[in-house]
Parts: C-alpha cells; structure tokens; sequence
C-alpha cells in the first residue's frame, strides 16, 4: 500500500492554507497569486498521491520495475497548463477591474447587504396571502 | 388503457389549435375522449368485475424495476366510470356554460382534457411511480385551472394554495411510496397490496400517504383550499373538487386499505380526521352564505365520511365507501353544475340574493331536489343505499364502533341540513327579498346537470346494477359473519334507524340554524386553518427572508469562508467517521524532499506577507520552481519542464501587468480579528485536504493496469520511448486537444478584456455648432474623468451601507 508521505502531506497542509488564505483578501491580485499557490498545490497532490517516486518513464530500454508511474504525470502536465490559462485570464480581469475602477479589490455586494433592510412580509397583488382589510372573516375561515 | 390516457393527451394537443376554429364547441371534442372511455371500459366491464384484471405495462427501464403498469380492477373501474362519465358530461355543459366571447376556450378545454388522461391514469396506474407521476399531473391541471388567466388576485392567491398544500402532500406522498416500495421489495402496487410488508418504517410510510390522500381530498387541517378553489368556474369544481380530482385520496385510501385496514397507524388517524372533518365541515356548510362555498364545505364532509367508511379495510364499510363514492361523484357534480346554472343565468350564488327561483325554473329545481334526496340519504336513490351499508357497518360491536355511528349519524344530520340549506337558498322564496330576474337557461345546461341526478335514482333502484360494480372492490375484503350484499331494502333494523334518525335530525337541525350556529361557539382564531396555512406561508417568507439575509452578506471572503468550512465539516465528519487511517506512513520516499518542501513552504509563507506586488509574485514563481523541483525528485522530468517552462511565462505576464499597477497593495489586509479567523478557516481547510490526500492515496495498491499497458504500448504503438509523452499526444490527445481549447479560450478572452481596456470609452460627439471651436474638447481628460466618477459612486455606495 503506497500512501503520501508525511514530508508531502505537511506540504500539501501549507500550500493550500497560503492558498485559502490568499483567497479570501480583498485584493484581487492576491487572490490571482492565491489561485496560483492552490494550483501548485493541486498538481503536486496530483502527482504525489500516484504512486511513489521513481524512474523517469522512460522505455527505451524496455519497461523496468520502479518507474514512476506516467498516467499522474501525464494528467498533472495537462492541470499545469491548464492552470497558466485561467491565470493568464484571471490577471486580464483584474487588470481590466483596475482599468475601470481605478482599484483591484473585491468589493461586497451592496445589494445583497441591502436584502436585510427588505420589509418582511410581502404585501403586493402576487402575495400568498390576502391582506387581513380586504378580506371578510367569514371567508378566511 | 394506455391508449385511452394517450388518446386524452393528444387530443388536448389538437384542441388548442382547434379552439381558434370551433370556439367554444372545442368542448364537445374534448368530451369525446372520456365519453369514448367509458364506452371502451364498459365493454372490459364483464371479466374485469369478475376479478380478472386487465394488466398493460410499458418497461422503461426493468433491470431496476421502473416501468409503466396499468392495471384496470373492480375499483379502477368504478373510478373509471366516474372519472370518465362526469368528465364527458361537464366538458358538454361548459360548451353552453362559457359566455360568448371569452378568451382561453382552448385551453381550459386542453387542460380539461390533460386532467381527465391524468386522472384514469391515477386510478388505473399499478406502479407507485405512475400513480405519483399521474397524481402531480392532477394537482398542476387544478393549479392552471382554478388560476385561470391569472388576472384575479383571488384566483391567484387560492391557485398557490390549492399548489402549495396539495403539492406537500404529494411529496409526502412520494416518500411513503418509496418507504414502502422498499419494505415490500416490489414498486407493484398490486404486488404490495397483496403481500403487505410491516415495521416502523412501514408505519411511518402509512402515516406519510394518509398525508397525500388527506391533503389531496382536502380533509382538515389542509382543506382551506378547497373552499377558496371555488373561484374556478362551476364546471371545472364540479369535475375536480368534488366528482374526481379530491376522489384521488380516497381512491388512495381505499386502495391500501385491504393491505393496511387493520394497522393502527392508518385506521387511527384515518377515522380521527375523517370524522372530525365530516362533522366540521358540514358545521361550516351550514354558515356559508355563498352556493359554492356551501357545497364545497359539504364535498369536505362527505370526503370525511368516505375517508372514515373506505380507510378501515372491512367489506361492508368498504361497500358503503364504494356506493358513496358513486352517489357522492352523482349528486355533488349536479349540484355544482346546478350552482353554475343559478351563477350564469342570475348573476348571483349567494344564498341572501337568490329568491323565488323554485317556481321560474322548475326543471333545474327537481334535479336539485333528486340530487340533494340522494345526498340527504333518502329511499329509493344512491345515497340511501350508500348510507344503509354504511350503518350496517359500524353496527355496534366494540366501542370504537358505537362511537363512529354516533359520528356518522351526526355527520349525517348535518349532511340533510345542509342539504336543505342548499335547496332551500338557492331555489326558495325569502320574506322581503324580490324574486331574481333569471334568463331561462338552454337544454345544453339542463341536461348535464340533471343526468348525474337521475343517474343517481337509477343506480339506487336498480341495486343489481349498483351491486354489480360495487361488490366487486370489496372483494377479499374480511367480512364478518353474513356477507353484506347491497340492496335497498334489507328489512327493519338498525341502519333504517339510523337513516330515519338522520333524516329528522337534519330537519331538526336546519329549522333550528340560528341555535346551532350560536352553540357551535367561535373557534379561537389560532385554531383556524385557514390561518394556519397563512402562519406557515408567511413564516416561511420570513424564514426566506432572514436565512437570505444572512447567508448573502454579498462578501466574497465571506463566503469563501462558508464553503470552506462546509467542506472541512460535512466532508470532514465522512472521512473521520467512515475511513480508517493507514498504519502504514513514511517521513519522506526520498530525503531530497525535505528541503525542497522547507523551501516551498517559506516560500509561499513570504507571498502573504509581501507588502509589495512583485515580491509577492516572485515569490509565487519560487514556490512554482521549487514544486518543478519536487516533480523532478518525483521522477517526473516532463512535468518539471512544462513546470518551469509555465512558471516562467506566468513571470513575463505578470510583468506586463504590473507595469500598469501601483508598487504596493493598496490594501493592507483584513483587519486583525478577520485575519485570525481566516487563517483559522484557511489552516483547516488546508490540514483537511492533507488528511484527505493522505487517506485517498492509499486507496491506490499498485500501478493502474492503464499505466502498465501505456508504458507496455509505447513504444510499439505510439512510437515513443517517453511514456508520458506518448500519453499526451497519442493514447489521450483528445485530452490534450481539449487543453488546447482551454488555452485558446482564456487567450481569446484575456485579449478581449485587455484590449478593451486600453481602448479609450467611447464618448459624446462634441457640440462644434454651439461651442464653434473655441474650446478645443477635452478628450484626454474625459475618460479618466468618467472613470473617477465610477469610482466615486462605487465608493459612495459602499459608505451609504456600511455604518
């Protein structure tokens, strides 16, 4: 049974703290570094949890015992790649935000904070229930 | 019977377009599908009625046990016949019943027809899932129809009620069906009946679909929405809520009942709420002013004592249930029909302004009369029959039998003086009020009305008949001693007692209406249902309301921090509970990386602190390097090269873009309180993703047979020696061709949204005629101007919120 190494697992542990911390600032270039930390720490997991290290894949010789398994390698090659795009795209956003708004944070909603200060009930023709004036007792019975 | 159900849907198909042509006779098409039913049915009748049922199924998927499966017996039959005659009769009355130039002919005429299909397929459906299916079909039909166009606020507001309580229902429903599915091993309805499964689970789905059938037949507490479902027209409430959409709880009471007659858990409850509901709702018939208000009361009554005589799974009550079934569909679609005549040709349904119609419309007058003689319990029509048996059955021999008699001999009393009520305000002569103009109405709204009331007279005359389509649904049924056979005259004895008892007590209780209303004292206003279900709504708004307001505080952190912590929780109780940890664990598979991953991690550590943007990417790029490093140790030199190659690219980007940005942040972070809680979250969630990779990891015994034949194929089938390689470009390029994609889209999109941003916004020609070219227009200024101001109304914004 091959499991990830305690070395790696206190890696993973750190990458993706720095990487969920980043996350949650203000600043949306440290969020683009965030996301860049967690895919580092994606692909790592990736390729640690496959399978021990060893030999390059390499079978020019023929296959040999303790080559390290390709199938990781190659999907983590492809995350890698993958990961420089939506970097790529996440800085053209924030530099477009700095662009027009002339900062790169990330501001609240104020509209969803205004949800709160919505009166209760509702009380418009599409409400599910009658309003108490219009409508006798003996017919809310 | 599949054909029949496809026959119904097509048609309301074809009626939509067909109604632009044929205006309101597009009814008279829609009748022609029940009406050909129930020819079709009646043929079947002969084997049907002597216990062989008639089976179609359609298998959808039979590996797991879903399919399609009808079944027509003795009971589907009878409901057929109802469903089908009733229907055939009122779509025929509403070609007469629609004034001249009303809008939506063609769909209230499709939907009728929708309902209709969905209402054989309920009462034939032998799969749970067909019957659920069928019985939601039925609940949206009443949905569309009693909202009608929607431009009535009232007809909007009973529409949502009739949806939200049926809807509850239904769901209950469902999960009863699938509890008991699973405790008899079989979706088969029939197959469930017959061999019927027991436990707590079991109890808990009876009580689950006592639910369904007690909302669906508006029993209390969910019946408010039947009475304010009477802002439909009188066609669609007298084919729905009273002859056969409110008939589907009692069908589904009275088709579980010889499995789960004698469980406690469903005759209990079932008898309770039946008979309150009888005795309650005739109560409130007896107050209401309004004709459709009234007999709506009265059809919850009378589904109350058919709740009470079917659910107890014993023959001669079972009996009773089936001819009051009948009777009940006969006489209550005449009087709602009979309602409509009055409503259309008066203008009027209220008791206090109908007078003197007995003597100007004396046809529709003695229907009334036929149909409310049968409701009242009198010899020689349905009703009387229905009644007999039904006192029969509770014949005293414990307790709990005394007590239900009491019940019903009072719900029946009620039932006759309500009854009266009902003749006597629409078509009797009141002291002071001057008789009602009325149009004589035509024969085509006559004579639907009028046929179920005769109908009603013929099947109680005609007991073979009755007997004939009655007897067989109680079949293998407990009977106990003699069984019971319905017929209208079994000779002196208790039940004509009790009918006798009813029928003056009824006129006791109508001649003495003041004296009951005034004893029958107030509900205190938290009792009401209706205010029950108007609690439960708006609680809910206010629930909406509140849990909204909190969850969306429109923070990202924030709710980054939810999911996070979601993950670490929900996620992290599975793995602690479930997963064992591995015993087997290491420090390092290789010392190098030790310091590589002490590098990495100080690495990354530093880009938190980083007061300046370019420290804090180049540090981001050494934590890039330092993991290419770690593939390298791993044995992976493709991974490192596309690794560092990345890394690179991702530098020369960022400078790029950060010429343009200020040197600093401008935002020193969260204050300290928020920075401790996020790293809190952050470490968590960190610390459970280790775990997990850890715990997953060792799911993995050996290379995948997938890796060994890539290495084993390589080279004789792509030509490579670098496995990875050949991977890549051949055994899995369509992975990499859709790699490919995702890079073309983010450049695509990264080009757009830079290119944008350098072009200048657009901005108004400016005035040359008014200014005549003295002030030269201050274009390089205006953008930034307009930007500013974005920015300021942002920031004005953000102050106007937060205190």
């Amino acid at each position: 049974m091959y499991t990830v190494n305690v070395t790696m697992a206190v890696l993973l542990a750190g990458l993706y703290t720095i990487g969920f911390y980043l996350l949650m600032q203000r600043s949306l270039m440290r969020v683009v570094l965030g996301i860049m930390v967690l895919g580092h720490a994606a692909n790592l997991f990736l390729q640690t949890a496959g399978g021990p290290p060893g030999d390059p894949a390499m079978v020019a010789a023929g296959v040999r015992e303790g080559m390290a398994d390709p199938l990781p390698q190659a999907m983590a090659l492809t995350a890698v790649v993958i990961t420089f795009a939506l970097t790529t795209f996440l800085l053209a956003m924030a530099y477009r935000s700095w662009v027009l708004l002339g900062h790169d944070e990330v501001q609240d909603d104020i509209y969803d904070r205004r949800i709160r200060e919505l009166p209760r009930r509702d009380s418009g023709p599409d409400s599910f229930v009658a309003p108490r004036e219009s409508a006798p007792q003996e017919s809310l019975r | 019977m599949l054909l029949a159900i496809a026959v119904h849907l097509v048609l309301a198909a074809v009626l939509l377009p067909l109604a632009r042509r044929l205006g309101r006779w597009v009814f008279v098409i829609a009748a022609l599908s029940p009406a050909v039913t129930l020819g079709w049915v009646l043929t079947r009748a002969g084997p049907v009625l002597s216990g062989e049922a008639w089976s179609e199924s359609i298998g959808w998927a039979p590996r797991i046990g879903l399919e399609g499966a009808l079944r027509l017996d003795a009971l589907g039959l009878l409901m057929t016949v109802l469903v089908t005659g009733i229907g055939a009769l009122v779509l025929v009355y509403y070609a007469y019943y629609v004034k001249p130039g009303e809008g939506g002919v063609g769909s209230t005429a499709a939907l009728l027809s929708v309902f209709s299909g969905a209402m054989l397929g309920l009462v034939v459906a032998d799969d749970v899932f067909t019957l659920y299916i069928f019985w939601e079909l039925t609940t949206l039909c009443s949905f569309l129809l009693v909202g009608g166009n929607g431009s009535r606020a009232e007809a909007r507001r009973a529409s949502v009620q009739a949806l939200l309580v049926t809807v509850l229902g239904g769901l209950a429903l469902l999960l009863g069906f699938v509890l008991l599915a699973d405790a008899a091993g079989t979706y088969r309805v029939s197959e469930i009946v017959a061999n019927p499964p027991s436990g707590p689970s079991v109890n808990v789905a009876l009580i689950l679909l006592l639910v369904g059938a007690f909302t669906k037949s508006a029993q209390v507490p969910f019946h408010p929405w039947l009475p304010g479902a009477m802002v439909a027209p009188a066609p669609v409430s007298a084919y729905l809520h009273a002859a056969a959409m409110v008939k589907a709880g009692i069908y589904l009471l009275a088709r579980f009942a010889p499995a789960f007659g004698d469980v406690p858990a469903w005759w209990v409850p079932a008898v309770l709420i039946g008979g309150w509901s009888m005795i309650f709702a005739g109560y409130r018939a007896l107050l209401a002013t309004d004709l459709k208000e009234l007999l709506a009361y009265g059809t919850v009554s009378q589904l109350g004592m058919l709740t009470v005589l079917v659910a107890v799974g014993e023959r001669t009550a079972a009996l009773a249930g089936g001819a009051m079934l009948l009777a009940h569909g006969l006489f209550k679609s005449a009087l709602f029909l009979a309602a409509g005549v009055l409503d259309r040709q008066t203008g009027s349904r209220d008791i206090r302004e109908l007078s003197g119609l007995g003597r100007r419309m004396p046809v529709l007058a003695s229907g009334c009369v036929l149909a409310v003689a049968s409701m009242a319990g009198l010899p020689p029509l349905l009703g009387f029959v229905g009644k007999e048996a039904a006192f029969e059955a509770f014949a005293p021999g414990s307790v709990v039998d005394v007590l239900i008699l009491a019940g019903l001999v009072i719900g029946s009393m009620i039932t006759v003086a309500y009854g009266i009520r009902f003749l006597w305000g629409a078509f009797g002569t009141k002291r002071g009020q001057p008789a009602t103009e009325v149009r004589a109405p035509p024969a085509g709204l006559l004579l639907p009305a009028m046929i179920p009331a005769l109908a009603g007279a013929v099947f109680g005359a005609a007991t073979p008949l009755t007997a004939a389509l009655v007897e067989p649904t109680a079949r293998g049924l407990p009977a106990g001693g003699e069984p019971y056979h319905v017929a209208l005259w079994h000779g002196f004895g208790l039940p004509v007692v009790a009918s006798v008892l009813a029928i003056t007590g009824g006129f006791a209780v109508f001649r003495a209406q003041p004296l009951v209303r005034r004893l029958g004292g107030r509900l205190p206003g938290a009792l009401h249902a209706q205010h029950g279900y108007q609690r439960v709504v708006t609680g809910l708004d206010d629930l909406a309301h509140r849990v909204t307001g909190r969850v969306q505080v429109g923070s990202l952190p924030g709710y980054l921090s939810v999911i996070l912590l979601s993950v670490v929780l929900v996620s992290g109780a599975g793995l602690a509970s479930g997963v064992p940890l591995p015993d087997d664990w290491r420090w390092w598979d290789n010392p190098l990386q030790v310091p590589l991953a002490l590098f990495v991690l100080v690495a990354a550590g530093s880009v938190i602190s980083a007061r300046r943007r370019f420290t804090a990417v180049l540090l981001t790029g050494v934590v890039g390097y330092g993991i290419g490093a770690l593939f390298v140790v791993d044995g992976a030199p493709d991974l490192a090269l596309a690794q560092f190659l990345v890394e690179s690219l991702v530098l020369v980007v960022f400078v790029f873009v950060l010429r343009r940005f200020p040197a600093h942040f401008t935002h020193g972070g969260p204050v300290r309180a928020l920075r401790w809680r996020n790293a809190a979250i952050a470490s968590g969630a960190g610390a459970f993703v280790a775990v997990a990779s850890v715990l997953y990891s060792a799911a993995r015994r050996h290379a995948p047979v997938a890796s060994r034949e890539y290495a084993a194929r390589a080279e004789p089938e792509a030509g490579a020696t670098n496995v990875v390689e050949a991977i890549l470009v051949d055994f899995r390029a369509l992975d990499t061709v859709g790699e490919i994609a995702v890079l073309a889209i983010a450049a695509t999109g990264a080009a757009s949204l830079i290119l944008a941003a350098q072009r200048e916004p657009r901005q108004p020609e400016p005035e040359v005629e008014t200014t005549s070219g003295a002030e030269p227009p201050a274009e390089a200024s205006a953008p930034s101007a307009s930007e500013n101001e974005v920015a300021e109304e942002e920031a004005a914004e953000q102050e106007g919120v937060s205190p």
